[in-house]
Formats: structure tokens, C-alpha cells, sequence
């Protein structure tokens, strides 16, 4: 514990961030953070990672000028690729690189949460790869709406453990996730799922998803010959959002404008916008913004997509939020399904939920627009696992009247 | 960690160590029950709570109810929902502390809380409020060593003595620390995990408890996992100065939420035996 501990990395953005866990759970931590920081200068392990992403995973993603969605002619759209990803999110990026850090720690079983399944799917993928042992937290409530990925996981050799603890959703399967690795964290490590949690998981997170705001960047460049004017994408707990903003930080005639879940609308109480409505306080390991009463209970999220329900956010967004580099909007329930159906038929792509709220916007942007525009949107994810949902939505017989 | 006000500047934790020092004098350690205040609600809570002292605990450990208890396993989980569900809120809590501190005006009464809820009453606002309550000292079970400077800060400043926890995994730089800003008494985990019984404790915790000694640690007090009378001599034998029972107190609640007079007798019965072991 001498000569490399005061190799660490800044646990906070700001006020916000921080390691607010157990005593326990801090070497485990502190160790994840060593190893991260010696991978960072291991050649052998970038080159495995690099590698993973290019001939597994399938990056670079491409990026997409919108051909017809757009009818402003001063505003063009494009889009980066991440559901065009192996597992169909931009999840599998930093799963990947965490699967191979705990490996590099020695660690045989990996502990991950997952709302709608995503995460758990992208960690299920990493661990048959790389011959890790998974268990897979995910709330009973979401086991029952999600079944096929929780086929998925199962096909793929992980245990997936249904959690009927609070409210039988992501963030009880968060809880989970901390209760089960403050007892083994000798063996396991816990994969988190999101730019969110305690120090160092928003920096971890961030690091192994930033590639996707550097191709995108490289990639415009490219094609367009200059900046974008905006760099639109979905907020939940930030993981795909960060990724994508992170190369742009520095430009700052570039607007990051990051798009949360607005459920039923802010007005309600059923809603996931927590960096729009919510307020300062500590949640998983983080003091970042959060949805809480007064005596800071967290309060239930709610959202059409599964994974823009979080009552937290990572605490990097907060930070952009505060100082005003990033501006955070919500996209409600209704305006997401539209772009999710707008875009199936206008360009042939089947969107994500999460991703159709960054689109819904970025199609607002540009219908305002009065001089060129052009709007970067990170389209996190594929809406194949949306469909039997966005179907029995579509179908039920309340859903123009609730418009 | 540079700290404005020191653990030595300060008289918090007057109570434990009364408290330490008449039970070292009869060679007893201390038996310290802990419930969730407000479980099942707040007129059968304040019952639970003043038959604990009843029947000789020597202290309190008092949980506010949280929503998302990440640290505790299913039987507080489950404790911390009935509360909630019973409107408890940090108000409801202190007027429940208020009344138990008028109650028994000596023995020592700690609370185990997570961050969140300190947080939003704000630090300064929360310490104040619990001393008046009668509050003795705080434990937060979200907040490590590392995060703690600033509740460290408000608790000495209202005279709060702020507990500290000593995992069997902590570096000898973590357990120094410990014992250099804990008060009042010193929460040895006996085992990682979570609270509960299904996972027993670990004994020995001997060689934990003698390196908090050597680092002049308040008093070491075993917890997680601690239901039965041997296991509370076992860790008196150990070097302990005390024992927290948790969970198994918390069952007995569960398990009689539709008989008060047998929930009252056997919470009873079972203090009154662990007490019998210390």
C-alpha cells in the first residue's frame, strides 16, 4: 500500500461524486481503481480491449446523415450507430473493458444490475466470452416484463436472480447487486452498468465509453468539414450520454444537450427526469442529483423506457449541469413513442425507447431551426426489445386519447 | 484529514463512557439492542423501545427508517418498510427519540442511518436536532473514513460523538483512523456482508480488536450477525466491550406484529438473556 497509492484518481466532479459506501466496500474499490489506473498505461490490455471492440463488438460504429426525417432545409440530423453494436446497445463497450479488469484483478465471478436487461444481456455476452462466472440482479417486476432477455441471459450461462426487495426495479436490483458484493468481494467484482455509483465506476465508465464521442466527432468531421451545432443524447444514469460528450467538453461553440425520461410529464410524480425536477442528494454511492422527498427518501421513477428509469444520475452530468456546460430537457412518454414509430418509417431504423427521447428532440431542434443546423444524436440503442411493449402500447385502446 | 475541531476538544460520548466504565467495574461488557425506530409504528415503537431498557439494555442503537437500506439484509429491510409504511419520517423520529430520552435520562442512545438522510435535513440542521432529541451518537453506514470530514465536523460541533466502522478487510490506515476519530465506542463488523442472522458472526474477531486497542480505539462493541447468547460471551471473551444484536430483535417484531403483549414479553425474555451473557 506504499508506492502506488497515491496513484489516484479525482473522486469528485465538483461537489458531486464521491465514495459513499459501506467501510467494506472500500478496498474492494480502491482496488478497482488501482487496477484501472495501471491498465490505462498496459499495453497488452488496451490492445485486448481494442481488439474486442473491433472484430467482437464491431466498432467504429457508423455514422448516419437522416435522409428523410427531417423536414426543415436547414437542418440536417445524423446519427451514431450504438444500436448497430453487438448486443445492440452501446452497453457492450464498457462491459467489455470492465470484464477485462476483473480479470486483470483475478476475479472468476462478475455481480451486474440490470433494469430492462440491457446491461445484464451486454454483461451475460462479456462473461461467455471471457469465461467469468454471472449472476445478474434484476427486479421482479422487470423479469416479468422483459422475459426474453432474461431468456437471453440465461442462453448466454448467467444466473439471473429476480429481486422482490422495495419496489422490485432497477434500483432495488442496484441495492441487491451492493448487498451480495459486500460479501464477496473477494472473488467477485461488480460490474456496474451506468456512468453512475460510487468512485471510481462515473470515471470507469466514462473512460471506456468515450470512444463513442471520438469516432462521432472524427466521423462528422469527415463528412461535414466542421463541428455539430448540437450533440443530443438520452440521460438515465449518463452512461451512453458521457460517452458521447466527453470529446466535445472542450468545444464549447458545440451546445451537449442531454435528454431524460419526462414519463407522464415533470408535472406528475411519474417521471425519470431527474437532473430537470429532481434535487442534490446522495444515492448508490454518489451525491449527485436525485428524486427524493423531503426527508430524503428516493422516490420511485417512472418512464415508458426501461432504462431511462433511474431515480439517480451519474454525477459528471450534474457537474455539466451546474457549471451550464450541458443543458438537460425531458422528453415525455408520447413524444418518445412518436419519434420511435418516425423514424422506423422515414428511415428504416427501429430505435431504442431511451434513444427515441434524444431523437424526439433533436427532431425539435431541427424543425426550429432558422439557420443550418446540424444535430448530432447518439442513438444509443436497437428497439428490437422494445417491440412487444411498444406494441401493446400502441395497440391498447386508451393510447390516442391519452396523447 | 485536518480537522477544526478534534475528538479531543470535545465531551461527546459521555454517556458511553459512563456507561463502559460502571460495566467494567462489575466485569460486564455492554448488551445493545438495536431496533428500527417507528417499527411497526410510532405508539408500539416507543413500547418496543422502552421495554428494551426495561429489561437491561445497557444502550441503544436506534435506525431511522431509509428506503433503499443497501447495507442492511432483509430483516431490517423489512423493519425500515413498516415504518415507512406507518408514515415515519425523520420528524416522527425525533419526537419518538425525544420521548425515550425523557424516559431514561443515562443510558446511551445511538443512531445508524444512511447519508441520504442526513443530507437532506442538512448536516448542521441534523446533528443539532438529534442532540436536542438526546441523541448520544451518530453512525452512518454509507459514509466510509474517507467521505466522513464533514459529518465528523457537525457532529463534534453539537457534541455528537460520531461511531465509526471497523471492517475485518480495513487497512491498518483505515483502523488508525478509526480509532482516531471515532467516540464513544467503536462498530466492529465481525463479518463482511450485510445485517442478519442467516450469515452468523465471525469469532474470533480477537486480532481486530487488539489492534484497535493498540491504537487507543474507543470501546470495541461486536456487531453482524450476533443472535445468541454464546455468541455475545464469545465476543466479551474476545476483548469486546459489547455486543449489538440486531436482526434477532427485529424477528421477534416481525413475527408478533399481531400480539403486542407477546412481542413486548419475548423482546423482553430475549434482552434479558443476551444481557444475562455479557
Amino acid at each position: 500500500m506504499t508506492q502506488t497509492t497515491q496513484h489516484t484518481l479525482e473522486p469528485y466532479f465538483g461537489e458531486f461524486g464521491g465514495m459513499y459506501v459501506s467501510e467494506l466496500l472500500v478496498p474492494a474499490l480502491e482496488q478497482l481503481e488501482a487496477a484501472f489506473i495501471d491498465s490505462q498505461s498496459d499495453e497488452a490490455f488496451q490492445a485486448e480491449f481494442d481488439k474486442l471492440l473491433h472484430s467482437f463488438a464491431g466498432r467504429p460504429t457508423p455514422l448516419t446523415l437522416c435522409r428523410n426525417i427531417v423536414k426543415n432545409p436547414l437542418a440536417k440530423i445524423y446519427l451514431k450507430r450504438e444500436d448497430l453494436l453487438h448486443g445492440g446497445a452501446h452497453k457492450t463497450n464498457q462491459v467489455l473493458g470492465q470484464a477485462l479488469l476483473a480479470k486483470k484483478m483475478g476475479k472468476t465471478e462478475i455481480i451486474a444490475e440490470t433494469g430492462a436487461g440491457q446491461h445484464g444481456v451486454a454483461t451475460a455476452i462479456a462473461c461467455a466470452l471471457l469465461g467469468l462466472k454471472c449472476r445478474v440482479y434484476m427486479g421482479k417486476v422487470d423479469c416479468e416484463r422483459q422475459q426474453p432477455n432474461v431468456f437471453r441471459m440465461e442462453l448466454m450461462g448467467a444466473e439471473v436472480i429476480p429481486v422482490t426487495a422495495g419496489s422490485g426495479t432497477l434500483k432495488d436490483a442496484v441495492n441487491e447487486a451492493l448487498r451480495d458484493w459486500s460479501a464477496s468481494y473477494d472473488t467477485a467484482h461488480y460490474l456496474l452498468g451506468t456512468a453512475a455509483g460510487p468512485h471510481p465506476f462515473p470515471t470507469i465508465v466514462r473512460e471506456y465509453q468515450k470512444m463513442i464521442g471520438i469516432e462521432a466527432k472524427a466521423q462528422i468531421l469527415e463528412e461535414q468539414g466542421s463541428l455539430p451545432d448540437y450533440v443530443v443524447a438520452c440521460v438515465g444514469g449518463g452512461s451512453n450520454a458521457i460517452g458521447m460528450f466527453h470529446d466535445f467538453i472542450s468545444d464549447t461553440e458545440v451546445k451537449l444537450i442531454g435528454v431524460e425520461a419526462g414519463g407522464k410529464g415533470i408535472d406528475t410524480k411519474q417521471h425519470g427526469a431527474t437532473l430537470v425536477a429532481g434535487s442534490k442528494g446522495m444515492l448508490h454511492g454518489a451525491y449527485t442529483y436525485i428524486m427524493q422527498d423531503k426527508y430524503g427518501q428516493i422516490e420511485e421513477s417512472y418512464s415508458v423506457s426501461a432504462g431511462l428509469d433511474y431515480p439517480g444520475v451519474g454525477p459528471q452530468h450534474s457537474l455539466l449541469k451546474e457549471i451550464g456546460r450541458a443543458t438537460y430537457v425531458a422528453i415525455n412518454d408520447d413524444e418518445a413513442l412518436e419519434a420511435f414509430q418516425t423514424l422506423s418509417r422515414t428511415e428504416g431504423i427501429i430505435p431504442a425507447l431511451e434513444s427515441s427521447h434524444a431523437l424526439a428532440h433533436a427532431l425539435k431542434i431541427a424543425e426550429a431551426a432558422t439557420e443550418e443546423t446540424v444535430i448530432l444524436v447518439n442513438l444509443s440503442g436497437r428497439g428490437d426489445k422494445d417491440l412487444t411493449h411498444v406494441h401493446s402500447i400502441l395497440s391498447g385502446e386508451n393510447y390516442r386519447e391519452n396523447k | 484529514m485536518s480537522s477544526t475541531i478534534t475528538s479531543s476538544t470535545t465531551t461527546a460520548g459521555q454517556r458511553y463512557n459512563k456507561c463502559f466504565e460502571r460495566l467494567a467495574s462489575k466485569q460486564q461488557g455492554a448488551f445493545i439492542p438495536f431496533v428500527t425506530i417507528g417499527d411497526p409504528n410510532k405508539e408500539q415503537s416507543i413500547k418496543i423501545i422502552k421495554a428494551l431498557i426495561d429489561n437491561g439494555a445497557d444502550a441503544l442503537e436506534l435506525g431511522i427508517p431509509f428506503s433503499d437500506p443497501s447495507a442492511d439484509g432483509i430483516t431490517i429491510q423489512m423493519a425500515a418498510k413498516r415504518a415507512l409504511d406507518a408514515n415515519i419520517n425523520t420528524d416522527v423520529c425525533i419526537e419518538i427519540l425525544t420521548e425515550i430520552r425523557a424516559y431514561n435520562s443515562d443510558i446511551p442512545i445511538g443512531l445508524l442511518l444512511y447519508a441520504n438522510l442526513v443530507f437532506a435535513r442538512g448536516l448542521n440542521k441534523f446533528y443539532g436536532d438529534m442532540k436536542a432529541a438526546g441523541v448520544d451518537s451518530v453512525l452512518i453506514a454509507d459514509v466510509p473514513m474517507r467521505e466522513s470530514e464533514k459529518f465528523e465536523q457537525a457532529a463534534l460541533k453539537h457534541d455528537v460523538a460520531p461511531i465509526f466502522i471497523a471492517p475485518p478487510n480495513a487497512s491498518t490506515d483505515t483502523l488508525k483512523k478509526v480509532a482516531a476519530h471515532g467516540q464513544g465506542y467503536t462498530y466492529v463488523l465481525s463479518r463482511a456482508g450485510v445485517t442478519g442472522t442467516e450469515v452468523k458472526a465471525n469469532m474470533p474477531g480477537a486480532e481486530l480488536i487488539n489492534t484497535l486497542r493498540q491504537y487507543d480505539a474507543p470501546a470495541p462493541v461486536l456487531g453482524f450477525g450476533i443472535s445468541s447468547p454464546k455468541q455475545v460471551s464469545e465476543a466479551m471473551a474476545n476483548g469486546a466491550e459489547g455486543a449489538i444484536s440486531g436482526s434477532a430483535v427485529v424477528k421477534i417484531i416481525e413475527t408478533n406484529l399481531n400480539d403486542e403483549a407477546k412481542m413486548l414479553s419475548e423482546l423482553g425474555k430475549f434482552v434479558r438473556e443476551m444481557k444475562a451473557a455479557s
